[in-house]
């Protein structure tokens, strides 16, 4: 069997074992520990598969399926692109599966079989994207996507808060697919052949090809979740169950980001200096944006969803940055750029999904979502608090876990800009790196605030004392996630190798190899390089030197004490700053970002309350009008809405007319 | 790799622990006589490191794990920083495990734990030092890396060995007016990342007004010696990056012989014993800023380390 037809079958498997949870819909056992790990098990078959694609002699595969309309066929194609995003949505989605299978829980608003169903489409729908070759299939997979993922993110869908988001998110997906059908509708060519092969070939004007290109920017975008298109984000991801959100944010957004490189390094070849600048422009400001908000949120998914729209951000200024040197021909930084942000979607969909099943066992355990009621839970739920540690430091980029290494390659980027030869650009550019270093600081402020709200200090409510620790299949999820963080970012190379065949189909070329799999130099070893393990030997062998030396010279002597509390009699958890606290100083420092609300109490009352709202400024200044607008609109349409079959049937008549002068 | 490489790498991590502590005491005693007091002894750091691993630890009732290994973290990042950064020679073979950016990294993560170590106990003055310092820290930390991509932009390198060579290789006295921007961020950064006047008081007994100090209320005996020395180990480590980058002259190159590299202590020490005094006068001549001013002055490094940037690319065009 080829691996294209193995693929297919993988595909159509998960959506039999969909199917197959309706055989039992309200059998927990059944649906839980039978059908999510087998799930798992065909994600691990598709990711080495994906794998195997990226492997060095590896034939491009392309299958007309005997499906479809007539004389339109269904295409699908196996090539290094879609063989790396089906290895990281694979991989990731084993792990989150895993954790499904001992997350869900009967009596939580849809069924357990009618969610396996929902759920194991929204995973085929989006393999389905990656190995679509026509334009036909891609949308058709791309609706089926955003469609599972609607009924997912609506799992409770008697709560009006959660009905609004899932609106929203229906609204903004077919925005944004809208927009890729008027893309396809442009890079056919007048050919009117829908096969992605058939718009490789075509060569559109530079004035199309930059309207094709719009178009796409415009419909990932959305989809990703790039600012002003981000509205829906914050919403839709915190409302879903923590491994829906866990799929959103670290496969769907991913699958944005393959549909963006497909159309413009593979279809479009790519363009002039302006789309990459662009590009870089929108994704610098997200990132900054996503960082800034998630420092000032007060609900542990809205905090996750911003930090999304944050590295979203980066991934897309990495982009931007490789079509800007592809633009001038360089293609080894090109390459340098395409492999940051390859790297950096792969780590965001380990460390993202790491952190939002992590949240999902931590709203078992206590059923609080406000950062203001949680505490304390590293005592508690110390297998859950260990592993999103990890799953933290590697968000908040620090080594040598992964999320530095895609960072590292990032800024090394930037700092070989200078040599591209434009006088405005080669200024421009390397400041990029500013905002690149500001987000990651900022990655670093919300990541201490995420963990140390959530798993630190005391309990912020009696009930925590209860809360218990995931059980074994969560924790094997949350594992199998953490390793994938620690071994990226101690083995980075590995994950270079994987990315080079991407980078020598879409750009030409590769960036060099490092000289072992744990050392890395992208361009030139006297430049850079980088050493995930001898860097995590070196700390390891210093602190064991320094621990057998203070316990050899001196001892191991611990007395417990109440802590010290400066003289004050009582020590209450209130006294620990909140979420909102934790913030304040960015919200003091940014606040023109904001729009905010704020009640402070007046100092003579007698029951203090203080609140605080914080909101999005494009919510009130684009989206409010941009719906009164579409409202007037609508009114004004209505008039020739009459309601009498007369009128109507009048102006068919002159519509027939109108026509027929046309015509004749 | 040859036998020397890999001795003067380790001497010049075992010479940075050892003399972290010596250059924390010379500060202390040139402050001191400064403003007129009488000075504590040069070794009086050593001295209290001694008392502080003999007593008996008293932790906190609800300590988590977390909190007990923290002072080993980041002690341990403070030491592996001190591997790659060349203070004595650039013949350093961990120099390329790890370049500047990774440093900035392994500063970052000693940040990161020491800042929720801070709140692990769930304190008042924990989570606000802890707060306070993440507030510094996301402002100074890229900041320094502006500063050190000046550096880079210049030699086309991130490891900090290439650049103190291409310094030392230049002919002549080449002035960048970008390094001058970067300097003065530098200096900034410094005072800030090293908890010093006028960002905060290291000497100070009033909790309201601690940032770094308050991190550690909870600290005691050998975690707190680990903690301290790891912060005096920082200092050094922010004095040598400042020599690498802007004086690095007296720093012995690539297959130099053993009395070079002597000379290149000698060398060394000098400098630390200015760096040292120009560090107490500024304490001395400064006031500690308000903490809402705080930002401000770190904007500002940071504006000045873009800035430094910007008239690099631009002379250089």
């Amino acid at each position: 069997m080829s691996p294209l037809t193995a693929l297919l079958s993988l595909v159509l498997a998960w959506l039999l074992v969909g199917a197959l949870g309706l055989v039992r819909p309200q059998r927990m056992g059944w649906v839980a520990h039978t059908l999510f790990p087998l799930g798992a098990l065909i994600g691990l078959g598709i990711a080495a598969i994906g794998l195997s694609a990226l492997a060095e002699g590896f034939v491009v595969a392309h299958v007309v399926l005997p499906l479809g309309l007539p004389d339109v066929p269904l295409h699908v194609r196996l090539d290094a692109l879609s063989g790396f995003f089906l290895l990281l949505l694979g991989a990731v989605g084993a792990g989150i599966s895993i954790f499904a299978a001992g997350y869900f829980r009967a009596g939580e608003g849809t069924s357990p079989g009618l969610l396996c169903l929902q759920y194991h489409t929204f995973l085929a729908s989006m393999a389905m994207v990656i190995l679509a070759d026509d334009a036909y299939l891609f949308m058709v997979a791309w609706e089926t996507m955003a469609l599972s993922s609607y009924f997912l993110v609506t799992t409770q869908h008697r709560i009006p808060e959660i009905q609004r988001a899932g609106f929203l998110y229906l609204l903004m997906a077919h925005v944004g697919a809208l927009a890729l059908l008027l893309c396809f509708g442009v890079l056919h060519g007048g050919s009117w052949l829908m096969t992605f092969d058939a718009m490789r070939g075509v060569t559109l004007s530079p004035a199309w090809a930059s309207v094709a290109f719009l178009l796409a920017l415009f419909g990932f975008g959305a989809k990703a979740g790039l600012v002003p298109l981000h509205v829906w984000l914050p919403e839709a991801h915190p409302a879903a169950p923590s491994p829906v959100s866990a799929m959103m944010s670290g496969l769907m957004l991913k699958v944005a980001v393959y549909g963006f490189l497909r159309i413009c390094f593979d279809l479009l070849h790519t363009g002039p200096w302006w789309w990459g600048m662009l590009t870089l422009t929108l994704g610098l400001g997200t990132a900054l944006f996503g960082a800034v908000f998630a420092a000032v949120q007060t609900d542990m998914k809205r905090l996750l969803a911003y930090s999304s729209i944050e590295n979203i951000g980066l991934i897309f200024a990495a982009i931007g940055l490789a079509l800007l040197c592809h633009a001038f021909n360089m293609r080894l930084l090109a390459a340098l750029a395409l492999t940051a942000a390859l790297l950096h979607a792969f780590n965001h969909a380990l460390f993202k999904s790491l952190l939002f099943l992590a949240t999902g066992s931590v709203l078992h355990a206590t059923h609080e979502r406000s950062l203001g009621k949680l505490g304390g839970l590293i005592r508690r739920m110390p297998w859950v608090a260990t592993l999103a540690l990890t799953g933290t430091l590697a968000l908040a980029g620090l080594p040598p876990l992964n999320g530095f290494v895609s960072e590292w390659l990032l800024l090394q980027a930037f700092l070989s800009t200078p040599s591209i030869p434009h006088a405005f650009v080669n200024m421009i550019v390397p400041l990029g790196a500013a905002v690149v270093a500001l987000t990651a600081a900022l990655a670093g402020y919300v990541m201490v605030k995420f963990y140390g709200v959530i798993f630190l200090g005391q309990p912020r409510e009696p009930s925590l004392m209860q809360a218990h620790d995931a059980g074994w299949l969560e924790r094997l999820g949350l594992v199998w996630l953490a390793l994938g963080c620690i071994l990226i970012g101690v083995f980075p190379q590995v994950a270079l190798d994987a990315a080079a065949a991407v980078t020598q189909t879409l750009v030409g070329t590769v960036i060099r190899h490092g000289p072992a799999p744990w050392w890395i130099a992208p361009v030139a070893q006297t430049q850079a390089s980088y050493s995930g393990l001898w860097l995590l030997l070196g700390m390891a062998g210093v602190i064991a030197v320094m621990f057998f030396l203070v316990r050899r010279m001196y001892h191991g002597r611990v007395r417990r004490t109440p802590p010290w509390n400066c003289g004050y009699p009582v020590l209450s958890p209130r006294m620990q700053d909140t979420a909102e606290g934790f913030g304040q100083p960015i919200r003091h420092m940014f606040g023109p970002f904001f729009r905010m609300q704020r009640e402070v109490p007046a100092p003579d009352d007698l029951a203090p309350r203080y609140r605080i709202q914080i909101e999005d400024r494009f919510w009130h200044g684009l989206y409010l009008p941009l719906a009164r607008a579409v409202g007037w609109l609508a009114d004004a349409l209505a008039v020739l809405q009459r309601g009498r079959l007369a009128i109507y049937l009048l102006y068919s008549f002159l519509t027939l007319i109108v026509l027929l002068v046309f015509v004749l | 790799m040859n036998a020397l490489a890999l001795i003067s790498q380790l001497g010049g991590v075992v010479l940075a622990v050892a003399l972290a502590p010596v250059l924390a005491g010379w500060v202390a005693q040139c402050r001191a006589w400064l403003q007129n007091r009488a000075a504590p002894p040069l070794l009086q750091p050593y001295r209290s490191l001694r008392k502080l691993f003999g007593k008996d630890a008293a932790l906190a009732t609800a300590a988590s794990p977390l909190f007990r290994a923290t002072p080993y973290v980041v002690f341990g990042t403070m030491a592996m920083a001190a591997a790659i950064i060349p203070s004595v020679t650039t013949d350093l073979p961990m120099a390329r495990v790890a370049d500047a950016i990774a440093l900035v990294g392994l500063f970052a993560t000693a940040r990161v734990f020491i800042a929720l170590a801070a709140m692990d106990i769930g304190t008042v003055f924990g989570s606000m030092g802890a707060r306070r310092e993440m507030m510094i820290g996301f402002l100074a930390e890229p900041a320094l890396l502006m500063v050190l991509f000046n550096a880079f932009l210049m030699f086309g390198s991130t490891a900090l060995p290439t650049v103190v060579e291409g310094t030392l290789n230049a002919h002549g006295l080449m002035l960048h007016p970008s390094l001058a921007f970067a300097g003065v961020a530098f200096v900034m950064v410094l005072l800030a990342e090293n908890a010093r006047i006028p960002i905060d008081n290291p000497a100070t007994h009033l909790e309201v007004t601690m940032i770094h100090e308050a991190m550690l209320l909870e600290y005691s005996a050998r975690h707190l010696a680990l903690i301290e020395w790891a912060s005096w180990l920082k200092l050094f480590n922010y004095a040598c990056i400042g020599f690498a980058l802007f004086v690095p002259w007296g720093i012995a190159l690539h297959e130099s012989s053993p009395l070079v590299l002597l000379l290149a202590v000698v060398w060394l020490t000098t400098k630390l014993a200015i760096a040292g005094g120009v560090l107490a006068v500024i304490e001395t001549v400064s006031t500690k800023l308000r903490i809402f001013r705080a930002p401000e002055f770190l904007s500002m490094a940071f504006l000045l380390a873009v800035l430094g940037l910007l008239v690099h690319l631009l002379l250089q065009s």
